[in-house]
């Protein structure tokens, strides 16, 4: 098998006698979009943010096709190809909705040290903006401020901007946290749309969004993996059913 | 839209008073106003710098008034030494600011919001002490600069309506280049960090780096602001970097509005002036100026700038 996008072996994080990530493995390959589920306090949260750079592990190792990003500070994994979404909306609500995501193609076209010239008429950075915006359904909202746009068209706005990084692995914590019923589903939608160019992990509460979307699925709780497998091994699952006893119906009958 | 026509108009008349004002000096005679607005265009350049790093960086620096005082004893302690070629104190002046900037901002930079607050006036404060202790250079009395910075002919600080013209040519190119500044890609970066830093590291920006930078050329300008005005008082002295003179600073970015291109020369003239005619009034002058700022700052959010944009709004 080829080197996976994604490796992380023996994760372990600790916050002060609570182990929030206990020898966490997993593997992402290239193209596929893996989900992260679990009941509420399994860790998820704290797995992305160390996925990301924003938590240093206590010990075990993350790499990046083949190259070991443990210790990496956020910004430069980011450069690696590395993007995320936020799980609560975390936007430059004072800037435009293009504005946001041509600062994230910014970061990744040339040194930002330029003092002169007006960024805002740079048109390979404004057609990536508008292009990643387009891609969301969101290009007639462009010009607007982003704290005069909908929770939704935020969340929008959040995917808009990791796809403009152009990333070889998109993170999404919680894409649909607060969305309606037909928002979710055009999210969804979306999703299908983008697994297509981009590998995902998505960290998801939304079981039916999850059971439709993944290729494989890695079970949280308390920490552990306890179960990781395709859609219908994880449905079959023992273990998986008893974590999840109060949603267990949702497990069992959809997707 | 028509409140921006608003405070448009009202920067383009106080604009076109400061250029025009020597020539109302000599119409009237009257000497007083031309060095009362040399001092007001100064002080609005270094509140125009401050402004770089507190209104669009979100860096909220309490010691910028150390620059002042840099700049000035640059030019003081080289005139004292005999070197008196502008073309030397000036560029001395802005390298030492630009030097004190970077170690200052490379400390401070590790803090956020309060501390950073703490530990810039902190370090101004050690400037200020520093320079109480050079004995050679006046000590806690100051230093008097008996000849302004000489530009071989070219331009001649002595001459009040020249060395005006020189002041208000340095805030407009100051406010040029944070025009340019605030919407380059540099700029873009800068504020997206005060409004968001976790989302800025996240696509990608490391935040230090750029703030550090932005840092040093708000210090730099600040700089330039103190070589002037140890010209125009003929003085420095370590009063200039006072904790007080900072917040001086801070109340006239905040009063004019922070983040906006000309509000930091807007609150410059406004406090300047009713600290002036206040205090011909009365020698209790800070009892009204207080509460005035008090009211401004909570009624006017934005200062006056936002004001007058939604007297425009309606």
């Amino acid at each position: 098998m080829a080197e996976p996008l994604l490796r992380v072996e023996k994760l372990v994080r600790r916050f002060g006698g609570i182990v929030a990530t206990d020898h966490v493995s997993l593997d992402v390959a290239a193209g596929e979009l893996h989900a992260i589920i679990g009941p509420n306090g399994a860790g998820k949260t704290t797995l992305i943010s160390q996925l990301t750079g924003h938590l240093a592990p206590h010990s075990g190792s993350v790499s990046l096709g083949g190259r070991d990003i443990t210790y990496l500070p956020a910004y430069r994994r980011c450069a690696l190809g590395l993007a995320r979404s936020f799980q609560i909306t975390s936007l430059l609500l004072d800037f435009t909705a293009a504005d946001n995501v041509a600062l994230a193609a910014q970061a990744h076209a040339g040194t930002s040290f330029r003092f002169f010239a007006n960024a805002r008429k740079e048109k390979g950075l404004r057609d990536a903006a508008y292009a990643a915006l387009d891609r969301v359904g969101l290009a007639h909202r462009a010009d607007v401020q982003v704290s005069k746009l909908s929770h939704g068209e935020r969340r929008q706005i959040e995917l808009a901007v990791a796809l403009a990084s152009k990333p070889k692995l998109l993170l999404l914590d919680e894409p649909m946290a607060g969305l309606g019923v037909t928002e979710s589903q055009g999210m969804v939608k979306l999703l299908q749309e983008l697994r297509k160019e981009v590998s995902i992990v998505l960290v998801e509460h939304d079981m039916p969004a999850v059971f439709a979307l993944a290729d494989r699925i890695s079970v949280l709780v308390y920490g552990r993996v306890i179960a990781s497998g395709d859609p219908d091994v994880i449905r079959a699952n023992e273990d998986v059913k008893r974590a999840y006893l109060g949603d267990q119906h949702v497990v069992t009958h959809h997707g | 839209m028509k409140g921006l026509s608003v405070s448009k108009a009202v920067t383009a008349l106080m604009l076109a008073g400061l250029v025009l004002l020597p020539l109302y000096s000599s119409l009237s005679g009257n000497i007083f106003i031309l060095t009362l607005f040399t001092r007001i265009v100064i002080l609005a350049l270094a509140a125009a710098s401050l402004n770089l790093i507190m209104g669009f960086g979100g860096m909220m620096s309490f010691g910028h008034a150390a620059y002042l005082g840099i700049g000035g004893y640059a030019v003081g302690m080289l005139a004292q030494e005999g070197v008196g070629s502008g073309f030397v104190q000036f560029p001395v002046a802005l390298a030492a600011s630009a030097i004190y900037a970077l170690v200052i901002g490379a400390l401070s930079l590790r803090t956020r919001g309060v501390y950073f607050i703490m530990i810039t006036l902190a370090f101004a404060q050690m400037a200020y002490y520093v320079a109480s202790g050079l004995a050679r250079y006046g000590g806690d009395d100051g230093l008097t600069v008996y000849k302004r910075s000489d530009f071989s002919g070219l331009i001649n600080l002595s001459n009040r309506t020249q060395f005006y013209y020189l002041c208000l040519a340095c805030l407009f190119g100051v406010i040029f280049l944070i025009w340019r500044i605030v919407n380059s890609r540099f700029g873009l970066v800068v504020q997206g960090l005060r409004s968001n830093e976790q989302r800025m590291q996240a696509i990608g920006f490391p935040a230090k780096r750029y703030q550090l930078v932005c840092f040093v050329i708000s210090g730099t300008m600040c700089g330039l602001a103190g070589a002037l005005l140890a010209n125009n008082t003929d003085f420095v002295s370590p009063a200039v970097m006072y904790w007080t003179r900072s917040g001086d600073l801070m109340v006239m970015v905040i009063l004019g509005g922070m983040g906006t291109l000309f509000g930091p020369v807007m609150g410059a003239v406004v406090y300047l002036l009713l600290e002036e005619f206040l205090s011909q009034i009365t020698e209790y002058w800070a009892l009204i100026m207080g509460p005035l700022l008090l009211l401004i700052v909570l009624f006017g959010r934005g200062g006056i700038m936002g004001l007058l944009g939604r007297i425009g709004r309606g």
